[in-house]
């Protein structure tokens, strides 16, 4: 790691720098210019000296401010324009994304892999594949601060945030909590593990783990009578969960929204929240009886069922 | 009986200009409370966007007929505060005092009704915790925010009472003068806020899921 | 009483000075005049001013090792807090407007007092008692959620006097808003014949912006502290996601107070740079109608700018877009402020005593922390850099090296008008430079230890931080020696000083216009105004009278 500057391990990481660097010339142009004419001024013209004093030159103007103040503008409209073009579209992570679920909590930080594995203040991921995290808290709020990858997001209690990145570098990169969380903040810190694709994929399969997290998920779905109403046998008019993942849901007030791990979250937990259109309101609440690992290995069930066409039992 | 307390005071130099200054200033102020409820109601209006039903479901809970005979007591005390401002500019002495008096006492009606409104709403568990009479968990916030503005509403009217009330009682005493005095438009303009934030209230707490 | 036109002189008043009008306690205590209101003012900041000092002076010890060996974790986390609550509502919000305002807005217009004198002192009150509240909440074990209050936290988790302290910024506040009502009224309704809008002094109108920021601001901080004191106390939900509330919501309106308190602790010190700048380069200001619309600019459009708090809370990214854009847009007129002022410069006869200096080094500590704003409008920077030292650095940058640099700066200019006693300039020049040299090794550290990922609010830490940590905490310790030089010889003064004359600086502005201190009713006879401010040369070469030094009583 440099004097000044953390190590570039993202993608992301090098675009930040780059805007960083454009900015500190700029600044550093404009500070230059600023105390140069200070200093020019204040000796040239102090107190006593010979220099020619008098009006100002007629070119400053009226017409000199409006120009001055229209360049300023615009010149600050084009950085505006040139640090967010690429904002919006490095919004939404790469459909392949490795999905990786994250739980915080006073003062620690859980990771959960696709299939199952946990870490705990640590996470190891595979070099040179975007990685996508879905977060969530368990009490109050903490952000996921990856300074090596330029990266930051809060991590809310009640609801899903996500990031996502692609690692560029090999290595051990820090990872703190960068939203103040009470006694312990400054020791909610880990580490990210940067792995060679195949060294991830030994490690991954070394994992103590369950049988995945849709298995998981789908005996929570048994065990807590999810599949007395959704399952395709049952009785009750309840929506098919087969295919739902990712799919646009048309809401009963007339919205449509799309069937996300926030929507999946708030049926479960807010279930009167965001009705399905042509579904009575008939769903209990589950808050309180999920906890939040449930409910991620509830999502990734679901999430399971998209990948397969015709009807489970 | 002592000579009532001179209106004008430093640093004004005309009573009109004075009155003028009041005037501005409690305007001024009332631009901020309007941003201080303003931001409650923004609050409000966020949650209930966000759970249409549940607010509508748990405006149903609240007693239409105390919000409704409180709406129109506070709108009665708004006009008998506003003739009692014009009787003050007219030097109608018993008239602005008597409709002080009444300002005051349609005010206490509210208070008394709110009250007795209130150990309803306590008796129905409408306090949000443990006991709390709806399922929904928004529903508790609704009551939160019901719990939340009438009380701060409240406040305020029992601050504005008091100023009322210091008008008529020593403006009867004759200890300070209502006439030309600066501090009748500054109280009517403040009462007439309570009354206004009231009226916006209402339907947001009375009128949700009743029509 | 005949009005007399001001471009002659003023009788010299024959009362006692405002300072000899009563000596006793309840004189000051029950006083409606504006001058010791402001003065019951001064002594309360800078007393909570030291407060704060010392509560981040104990953290920078602590911060010279990365283990946090000298302090507890909770200790470390009450510090920070009790800094940053202390700091911005009981001194650099109240700082300049409650005692240069007080003190300068009456005699700046020519008025006797301002609009609403019993309000006035009602304000003062407010703010004792706000501040014994959080004393309080000091006293009783402290409070450790930051001085912003965050939920859940501080509604759910925190175990400390988290509802002492909003109770106290609370009642803070409505001293806040009562005097934005009285500066409002006094501005519009008690101008001296002839001072017109456009003949009003910068800092006239500096104070003016600022009290419509507070009055329309500071009642959303008001609602925002009942909520989180309801929400913990009686449990009433409100930001509790258990029940669907929204832990943003509470940023949401936290911020759009505290965004807007920035501009409340920045627009006064530009005003009273304005003032120093045209007396001490003897010039008019540069382009003086583009300068008040730049200070209501700032006013307005940062009423828009929230959400650049907010870039990784889970906001949503069209929204941040939004504010990214008004953000730079909020750039250009503080931009077009230091422009005006190096121009102001521009043919000038520069004098170099202190109230300069420190207006000298407003202008580049405000340039820089201006810029790096700029890198915290760009979102992908931001994202990288907030909630970092980064932040911290760029703040301070604004807050010490801006606001607190221009207080000094009034304080040395105004002092012989307040006191009457003209201070050793020497020691006054030798305390800004040494300030002006401590700040900067205090804060610049902060940028490149914050660039590099060390969190804020971090009682430990890497160990890689660690040179920038004892850079910055040596750096804090010259500051502090810095800023009780000002004390001392200020204190001095009061006593030793000779006495000034009515206008040792030479300058324009009715404030100067009637004697050192001055009477009770501020001028022996009401002005009438001829002219615009800052009058200090016509076009042409200055004539050798003006170059009067600060000896020379008018």
């Amino acid at each position: 790691m440099s004097v000044f500057m953390p190590e570039v391990a993202s993608t992301q990481a090098a675009q930040t720098d780059g805007i960083y660097f454009a900015l500190l010339a700029l600044s550093a142009i404009i500070i230059l210019l600023v105390t140069a004419l200070i200093l020019v001024f204040s000796i040239r013209y102090r107190r006593g000296s010979k220099a020619e004093r008098g009006a100002m030159p007629r070119v400053m103007s009226r017409e000199f401010e409006v120009g001055w103040t229209s360049a300023t503008l615009f010149l600050a409209l084009f950085i505006f324009w040139w640090v967010s073009s690429t904002q919006l579209s490095a919004l939404v992570a790469p459909k392949d994304a490795l999905q990786i679920h994250v739980v915080a909590k006073q003062w620690m930080w859980k990771t959960q892999h696709a299939n199952g594995a946990r870490e705990i203040n640590e996470l190891h991921v595979p070099i040179d594949t975007p990685v996508r995290l879905v977060m969530t808290s368990e009490d109050a709020i903490h952000s996921f601060f990856v300074p090596a990858f330029r990266m930051k997001k809060d991590v809310l209690p009640g609801r899903y945030t996500e990031t996502w990145f692609q690692p560029t570098k090999l290595g051990v990169f820090h990872l703190f909590c960068a939203e103040y969380c009470g006694s312990e903040h400054s020791r909610m810190v880990g580490r990210i593990v940067v792995l060679q694709k195949d060294a991830y994929s030994r490690w991954l399969a070394a994992q103590p783990q369950g049988d995945g997290l849709a298995k998981e998920g789908e005996a929570v779905f048994r065990a807590r009578g999810c599949s007395g109403c959704h399952a395709e046998a049952s009785k009750v008019h309840a929506p098919n969960l087969n295919g739902l993942y990712g799919r646009p849901v048309q809401l009963a007030d007339g919205r449509t929204v799309t069937a996300d791990e926030s929507y999946l979250r708030d049926s479960m937990l807010m279930p009167r929240r965001d009705i399905a259109a042509g579904y009575e309101p008939i769903m209990p609440t589950y808050a309180g009886i999920l906890t939040e690992g449930e409910i991620i290995s509830l999502t990734a069930y679901i999430r399971s069922l998209s990948g397969k066409e015709g009807s489970r039992k | 009986m002592s000579a009532p307390t001179k209106v004008l005071r430093a640093p004004w130099k005309e009573l009109a200009r004075q009155r003028e200054g009041a005037t501005f200033g409690i305007w001024v102020f009332l631009a901020s409370e309007l941003l201080f409820f303003g931001s409650l109601l923004l609050l409000y209006t966020a949650y209930r966007v966000a759970n249409p039903e549940v607010f509508i479901a748990a405006g149903r809970e609240t007693d239409l007929w105390y919000g409704t005979v409180n709406t129109a007591a506070l709108m009665t005390s708004s006009l008998t505060m506003a003739v009692a401002a014009q009787a003050a500019e007219a030097d109608m002495r018993r008239l602005t005092i008597w409709c002080l008096g009444a300002t005051v006492l349609l005010g206490l009606m509210f208070l008394v009704f709110k009250g007795f409104e209130y150990a309803e709403d306590i008796e129905k568990n409408l306090v949000p915790g443990v006991n709390f009479a709806l399922q929904e968990p928004a529903a508790q916030i609704f009551f939160a925010l019901y719990w939340i503005m009438t009380a701060i509403h409240a406040i305020h009217l029992t601050v504005g009472l008091g100023l009322v009330g210091r008008l008529a009682i020593f403006g009867a005493l004759r200890r300070i003068q209502l006439r030309d005095n600066p501090e009748v438009e500054v109280t009517a303009l403040y009462w007439h806020l309570v009354d206004v934030i009231w009226i916006i209230l209402y339907p947001l707490i009375y009128l949700m899921g009743r029509s | 009483m005949t009005d007399v036109a001001v471009g002659g002189e003023l009788p010299i008043p024959r009362d006692p000075s405002y300072l000899g009008a009563g000596y006793t306690v309840s004189s000051w205590l029950a006083t409606t005049d504006h001058k010791r209101i402001a003065l019951l003012y001064a002594v309360t900041i800078t007393f909570f001013f030291f407060l704060g000092g010392i509560a981040i002076s104990l953290v920078r010890l602590d911060l010279f090792t990365p283990t946090g060996d000298l302090l507890s974790d909770d200790t470390y986390n009450k510090l920070f807090t009790f800094h940053g609550v202390v700091m911005v509502w009981f001194f650099m919000v109240p700082s300049i407007p409650a005692t240069f305002g007080n003190f300068l807005l009456p005699l700046m217009i020519g008025a006797r007092d301002v609009a609403f004198p019993r309000l006035n002192l009602f304000s003062w009150y407010l703010i004792l008692i706000g501040g014994f509240c959080t004393l309080y909440a000091l006293i009783a074990g402290g409070v450790d959620t930051g001085w912003t209050f965050y939920t859940p936290f501080s509604t759910m988790f925190s175990n400390t006097h988290v509802i002492a302290a909003a109770l106290g910024v609370f009642i803070a506040g409505f001293s806040s808003i009562a005097t934005g009502v009285n500066f409002i009224a006094t501005t519009h309704m008690l101008r001296a014949p002839g001072m017109t809008w456009f003949r009003l002094p910068l800092f006239v109108w500096a104070i003016y912006a600022t009290s419509l920021v507070m009055v329309l601001a500071t009642p959303v901080l008001a609602i925002t502290l009942v909520l989180v004191i309801v929400e913990r106390w009686l449990h009433l939900p409100i930001f509790n996601p258990e029940f669907g509330g929204d832990p943003l919501l509470f940023q949401h309106l936290f911020w759009f107070y505290s965004h807007p308190a920035v501009y409340i602790m920045v627009l006064p010190a530009m005003g009273v740079v304005s003032e120093v700048i045209t007396c001490f380069a003897r010039r008019r200001v540069f382009g003086y109608d583009f300068m008040v619309y730049a200070m209501v600019g700032i006013a307005v459009i940062g009423f828009l700018v929230w959400g650049h708090h907010m870039f990784v809370s889970g906001q949503s990214a069209y929204a941040s877009i939004v504010f990214s854009f008004l953000s730079f847009v909020v750039a250009v007129p503080s931009a077009i402020k230091v422009f005006n002022w190096t121009a102001t410069l521009y043919r000038g006869q520069i004098g170099f005593e202190a109230p300069m200096l420190y207006a000298l080094g407003f202008l580049g500590l405000f340039t820089i922390g201006g810029l790096t704003g700029l890198f915290l409008a760009s979102i992908p920077i931001d994202v990288h850099v907030t909630d970092t030292y980064f932040v911290v650095a760029h703040f301070h940058y604004i807050m010490v090296g801006g606001t607190v640099s221009a207080y000094f700066a009034g304080l040395h200019y105004w002092w012989p008008k307040i006191t009457g006693r003209l201070y050793p300039d020497p020691w006054a020049r030798f305390a800004a430079i040494l300030m002006f040299f401590g700040f900067n090794f205090t804060f610049f550290p902060q940028f490149i230890a914050g660039y590099l990922g060390m969190p804020r609010r971090y009682h430990v830490y890497p160990p890689e931080f660690q040179v920038y940590n004892v850079l910055s905490s040596a750096g804090a310790f010259v500051l502090a020696a810095a800023y009780l030089l000002p004390p001392l010889y200020l204190g001095w003064s009061l006593i030793w000083g000779t006495r000034a004359g009515r206008n040792p600086w030479n300058a324009t502005g009715l404030e100067w216009k009637t004697s050192s201190p001055p009477p009770r009713e501020n001028f022996a006879a009401p002005p009438h105004v001829e002219e615009g401010p800052y009058q200090y040369h016509p076009e042409g070469f200055a004539p050798e009278r003006h170059y009067r030094s600060q000896g020379d009583a008018a």
